[in-house]
């Protein structure tokens, strides 16, 4: 009488635990999902003024403004590249000199002491900016103005300055066309510099220098549609300038509001300024990107989030060898092919996102919990307390690659 | 055959001209003036508006409190000014230093081509103080400048006492990036070319000025100012300079804005068609209107600030002018390269409107166009006339006398164009080289002889025609006066084309006195209506006629006697000023329209 009573509440018992750790699983299954869910592991951010001269003192107050807040979000200086003119701060018609305000009535020095400029003055031109972004650098390059992104980088680029239809004015003396940009930003793909790109505009007509982007992964914004002007947004009299452009300082202000454990996503973003506000149209093109945007966090791309999850379940995490299997195939395929493309033929989108899909090599087991396969990764961590932490892991391996580089 | 070459068709050509020549001049003419009278209406103005992105659209905020401070140094000066009877230098110097200004100064002499009222000596000698504020963080490769001038007629000593309150309030900010330079003349427009010139290196008008010992790069821009007392009702602009030149629109933009921000009232003189004519007359003269003139021949963007104490309500202190200033003043600085996005040739129906000189060029372009229609019906008249293989042939000119009664010999046409040419180097050079024969033989001061001098010169020119007909031979007497008017028509044309180019106003007084005369004259005719017609539209009747329009037009009316005083008085100042300034008024009416004018004279008079 005892004993069937007994094995039945432990069949019983076994069962809610089996139902429980199955809701558990689906529960670390969720977790994990979300953990994996942007599929990047470090963050860059290239942040340009294209003008110079006191009356764009705008120009640099707005990006330093964005380089102030994606500092307090996480992102360090040894990944920003900092473009700017830099003749603000010390420049004889400054009445507060070594400062640069965002805001009037001197609340908002974003100059700072720590602002740490890579390319300053005559050192920004369309040559230095394109090299930073494809990375075909000359060797003595140091270091801090390098962009060493790799596969899994979520890189920010943020410009401004005077722009027209199709163009963007550099110091007053050449221009990039939004062609050349979307070359730019093809040869990183190319390149697997990029995981995701973001980028965001505040110039005159600033929509149409995102209207010729054609490789993948790229959510682009702008202050103002082709033929509106972005406008200034508040003079101040004792400086004698505008202190900021509208666009961006209502992204400030909104960015204000985030902090690296936000959870706000990119709709939000995209309401930043509405007409009423910002009198041009801001604009933004999201075709090329493959997650939904509502999916897609701010810190993302504006701070540099270390995700960490603690569970006491353990996960098995295994590489789906199939689809890399496939995808070497592929490439080396590729490679054979090789003829050369003329630019009107270049890769379609279709073909460039199948061949180079590495977000989908992390898969769950069907099954919950410690199933070790024979096709299991080797990093799979078995234990009580399991931390799965995999941006440390990944800096670790990206930093042994980099001191391979520096030697 | 084409249609100039074929006869048949050139003749037909040439009858239609000659037949509606007439009409088409008299419409030409009206389309001119009428075209002219239109400029200071709506459709042919426009609003201004700044084009200098570097100066751009935001305010600064002006922290100008020194009135006080002001007028306590206004009052100093002119009582040490009353003692000393000259500028008080070595007071100047003290004050510039203990505002913290680097200071100089400067000593010039210029002999005189003869005493006028003001200066009634040869020999004019002063000295210039000028007190220089670096730029505490800029290298010192540019400068603007804020000059008073002071003569011993308009004492100034407002403008002094701002002056120097306004440099102790820059001397303390530290946002300047270019030099500024405080700038007190002596005997007014004298000092300040003598500054000019020995800034520049340079000696155009035989100014004997000691070199400069501090200077401060090249100078962007300059604001003269001119207060008579301590407190103004407005602010009065000038931007008329010597020989007509103008600065960039945008300087005057740029006060205009200023105005408006601080709620000054800022005058041009004159409303709507009367502000129109005045800037006309006063850019017609070729005088500089104020120091500001003179700073424009080295393309250095300058202006005349008057303040003016009239009869309205309300008045304005010191503390508002030294607002507006010190608001411009940071504007200027912001200046990354010299003024040149905005015209540099307009009119002015008001402050705040404009007309470019693509609009208004068209109305000389009307007037001149009837001397060509003359020239060329004369022209063809004199060619066209007889039998067709004659006029196969026909050469601009006249050269070896064609057989039987057609061309006209060189001879006979270059003796009247040579004496009135002549006539106009006596009226240029006589009245100033033989003033002292005329002192010693008639009781007459130096500058009155020479006025008298050029008047009776002037009036034996009208003699002449009597004269030239024993020199010329009468070979072909109805061609020659042709011949002699299309010459002459020519030459007016020419000349009134390249004054209108560089002095539009200049160009189009003249044409539009001088062209219906020039057209109608000729030997035919109801002879004393031409002779009166040409005798009102001579160089000299003209001076007189814009004259009493002058001050018509400032409605300060003037009858005869005192209009007749005033001429004399503009006569001895045209020359002083072409002496001193390098005017260029006395010259081009003297050796160049007077000769002209003579040649239609001539035409009149033909025997």
């Amino acid at each position: 009488m005892a004993a069937p009573c007994f094995f039945s509440r432990l069949w019983r018992a076994a069962l809610a635990l089996l139902a429980l750790g199955s809701l558990a699983a689906s529960q670390i299954e969720d977790q994990a999902k979300q953990f994996f869910r942007s599929g990047h592991t470090n963050n860059w951010a290239v942040l340009v003024c294209t003008s110079r001269f006191w009356f764009n003192y705008r120009h640099v107050a707005n990006t330093l403004s964005v380089y102030r807040s994606v500092k307090r979000l996480g992102i360090p200086d040894s990944h920003i590249v900092l473009m700017l003119a830099d003749d603000m701060a010390c420049n004889a018609r400054n009445p507060k000199p070594a400062t640069v305000f965002s805001h009037k009535n001197m609340e908002l020095n974003v100059y700072g002491d720590d602002v740490e400029v890579d390319y300053r003055s005559y050192e920004v031109t369309v040559e230095n900016f394109l090299r930073v972004l494809t990375g075909r650098i000359p060797p003595s390059t140091p270091r801090s103005k390098r962009l060493l992104s790799d596969d899994r980088s979520n890189i920010l680029i943020y410009m401004t300055g005077h722009g027209g239809n199709g163009f963007l004015k550099f110091q007053d003396s050449e221009e990039i066309t939004n062609i050349e940009l979307a070359d730019a930003f093809e040869q990183m793909w190319q390149k697997r510099r990029y995981n995701e790109l973001l980028f965001i505009i505040d110039t005159c007509q600033g929509a149409s220098m995102y209207e010729r982007f054609y490789s993948p992964n790229i959510m682009a914004l702008a202050s103002s549609q082709v033929g509106e002007d972005s406008l200034s947004h508040q003079p101040d009299p004792a400086i004698g300038v505008h202190l900021m452009d509208r666009y961006t300082f209502y992204v400030l202000e909104f960015l204000e509001e985030i902090n690296p454990a936000s959870q706000t996503n990119m709709n939000d973003l995209f309401q930043v300024c509405p007409k009423s506000l910002c009198v041009s149209t801001p604009g933004h093109r999201t075709d090329l990107f493959q997650r939904d945007p509502k999916h897609v966090l701010i810190t993302d791309f504006f701070g540099s989030v270390r995700k960490v999850e603690i569970t006491t379940e353990t996960l098995s995490l295994q590489r789906d060898s199939q689809i890399t299997e496939s995808s070497y195939k592929e490439d080396r395929m590729d490679e054979e092919l090789m003829e050369p493309l003329k630019y009107a033929e270049q890769l379609p989108v279709a073909q460039i996102i199948h061949q180079a899909l590495l977000a989908e090599v992390w898969t769950l087991p069907s099954a919950p919990c410690g199933m070790l396969g024979s096709r299991s990764w080797p990093a799979t961590f078995t234990g009580s307390v399991l931390q799965l932490v995999t941006s440390p892991v990944h800096v670790l391996s990206q930093s042994s690659e980099l001191h391979k580089v520096q030697f | 055959m084409g249609l100039l070459s074929d006869p048949v068709r050139r003749r037909a050509l040439a009858r239609i001209v000659l037949r509606l020549n007439t009409p088409l001049c008299v419409l030409s003419y009206v389309a001119g003036i009428a075209w002219f009278l239109a400029l200071a209406f709506p459709p042919l103005t426009q609003r201004t508006y700044m084009s200098e992105n570097a100066m751009g659209s935001t305010m600064v905020e002006e922290q100008f409190v020194g009135g006080d401070r002001a007028q306590g140094f206004a009052r100093d000066f002119a009582a040490h000014q009353r003692k000393s009877r000259a500028l008080p230098v070595a007071w100047l110097e003290r004050m510039m230093r203990s505002v913290g200004l680097e200071v100089y100064t400067q000593s010039f002499s210029r002999k005189l081509p003869f005493p006028d009222e003001t200066h009634e000596r040869f020999m004019v000698s002063g000295t210039n103080v000028y007190g220089i504020l670096r730029a505490p963080r800029a290298a010192s490769t540019e400068s603007l400048v804020l000059t008073v001038p002071c003569g011993p007629d308009s004492t100034n000593s407002q403008a002094v006492g701002l002056l120097l309150a306004l440099a102790a309030h820059f001397r303390g900010q530290i946002y300047w990036a270019k030099d500024i330079i405080f700038l007190v003349t002596e005997h007014d427009l004298m000092g300040t070319e003598a500054w000019l010139e020995a800034y520049h290196d340079v000696n155009v008008t035989g100014m004997q000025s000691s070199p400069l010992q501090g200077r401060a790069g090249a100078i962007q821009a300059a604001v003269a100012l001119e207060l008579n007392s301590d407190v103004v009702t407005s602010l009065d602009v000038t931007v008329e300079g010597l020989n007509g030149q103008l600065p960039n629109l945008d300087l005057l933009n740029l006060f205009q804005t200023f105005c408006q921000k601080g709620g000054l009232l800022c005058t041009l003189q004159g409303k709507g068609l009367q502000t129109l004519l005045l800037m006309v007359l006063r850019q017609a003269s070729g005088r500089p209107h104020g120091p500001h003139g003179l700073f424009l021949r080295y393309r250095v963007e300058a202006l005349t600030l008057r303040g003016i104490n009239s009869f309205r309500q309300y008045k304005y202190d010191l503390v508002t002018v030294g607002k507006a200033l010190e608001g411009m003043f940071r504007k200027l600085n912001h200046l990354l390269e010299r003024l040149h996005q905005s015209f540099f040739l307009y009119l002015l129906p008001a402050l705040s409107r404009f007309v470019s000189i693509g609009v208004y060029m068209p109305a000389t372009g009307f007037l001149l166009l009837v001397l060509g229609l003359k020239a060329l019906e004369l022209w063809m008249q004199l060619h066209e006339v007889g039998v067709s293989p004659q006029e196969a042939g026909g050469s601009p000119n006249p050269g070896p006398p064609l057989p039987g009664a057609q061309g006209v010999s060189l001879a006979s046409l270059l003796a009247p164009v040579l004496i009135s040419q002549a006539m106009g180097l006596a009226l240029y050079i006589l009245p100033v080289l033989g003033q002292h024969v005329a002192v010693q033989h008639f009781p007459v001061a130096e500058a009155e002889a020479v006025v008298l001098t050029l008047l009776a010169i002037y009036v034996a020119g009208l003699a002449l025609p009597h004269n030239t007909h024993r020199v010329v031979s009468s070979q072909a007497p109805d061609r020659g006066w042709m011949a002699l008017k299309l010459v002459a028509l020519i030459y007016l044309a020419l000349q009134l084309g390249c004054i209108a180019l560089t002095n539009f106003s200049l160009g189009f007084l003249l044409a539009a006195t001088m062209v219906p005369a020039a057209a109608l004259t000729s030997p035919h005719g109801p002879r004393p209506f031409y002779a009166a017609l040409l005798m009102l539209t001579s160089p000299a009747a003209i001076l007189l006629g814009s004259l009493f329009l002058w001050r018509e037009l400032q409605e300060v009316p003037l009858s005869l006697a005192e209009g007749w005083q005033l001429f004399l008085t503009a006569l001895a100042q045209g020359v002083l000023e072409h002496h001193t300034y390098g005017a260029l008024l006395f010259p081009l009416l003297a050796l160049g329209l007077y000769p002209c004018w003579l040649l239609f004279w001539n035409v009149l008079f033909w025997k």
